[in-house]
């Protein structure tokens, strides 16, 4: 039963992982900017899965709300304003552009995926299953929000300034004639 | 545990996301490509922590509020071009080429 378990929720994993490398590769190769961010909406809400797969279950909501639901709400808003969505032309680069890119990216790959068998040291690894018990005793956003308002209180306070940079800049870029 | 699927996966999300900024000229389609990079990163993130512990996912949290800070600066700075010079294809902003 616990094989069953395992490779159940193992074959789930790979559905949600097939569906957002597909759904990503539409997204660079399709000519319509918005098509291309529907279907990168597509893939990060595959990515909020693996995330609840992952015993991630607060971020894979944020991953929901921040990014499929703000984010991308505000590309497809900004191309809709700016009238993209008719493309007459692509803007995919011609051959050798392209060439480039895919041998860069192939290269890149390859160097990423010798990553995959890395494995944290023994000494460091918590016990399996302990990231799922602690949220579990202590609730799923307690045990997230402990060590945000304790050990990384200074970088929280830092994100908020950062923040705040960003929604004055985003202001006076779009005011402002340049 | 699902490490390496899930490193296999971020991997190939990544590349994808390196792939489409060097194949296309559309400013706002580049940004959902690093979009798509800075989540191919948070998908690492949230495996490792599995092992090694919360910390991790606080991590994700910080990448998702830089993520936002970056898109709307960025779109601002699109839209800024766009009034400017009333395209957004890369090809036709070439300032600062000599």
């Amino acid at each position: 039963m616990t094989w069953l378990a395992a490779h159940g929720t193992e074959a789930i994993f790979w559905w949600f992982g097939s569906l957002a490398m597909v759904s990503a590769a539409l997204c660079i190769t399709r000519r319509n900017p918005v098509f291309s961010g529907l279907w990168l909406i597509v893939t990060l809400f595959s990515i909020a899965a693996l995330f609840v797969i992952l015993d991630a279950q607060f971020i894979a909501v944020l991953q929901v709300l921040v990014y499929a639901g703000a984010i991308m709400v505000l590309f497809l808003f900004v191309i809709m304003l700016l009238n993209l969505g008719r493309q007459v032309t692509t803007d995919l680069k011609g051959p050798t552009g392209a060439g480039i890119a895919v041998g860069l990216a192939g290269l890149l790959l390859f160097q990423l995926l010798i990553l995959r068998h890395a494995a944290p040291s023994e000494v460091i690894t918590l016990p399996a299953g302990s990231v799922a018990r602690l949220a579990q005793e202590q609730g799923l956003v307690a045990s997230i929000a402990r060590p945000l308002f304790d050990t990384y209180l200074l970088p929280f306070e830092v994100t908020s300034i950062l923040l705040l940079a960003a929604l004055v800049g985003a202001v006076v870029l779009a005011m402002r004639k340049l | 545990m699902l490490l390496a699927p899930a490193l296999s996966v971020s991997a190939v999300l990544f590349t994808l996301g390196v792939a489409g900024v060097l194949l296309r000229r559309n400013a706002i389609v580049i940004f959902m490509c690093v979009e798509l990079m800075l989540n191919a990163v948070n998908l690492t993130f949230v495996a490792l922590a599995q092992q090694l512990g919360v910390a991790g996912q606080l991590f994700v949290l910080f990448v998702m509020a830089v993520a936002a800070a970056e898109a709307a600066v960025g779109l601002a700075i699109i839209l800024a071009i766009y009034r400017h010079r009333h395209t957004v294809n890369l090809q036709n902003i070439n300032l600062l080429k000599g």
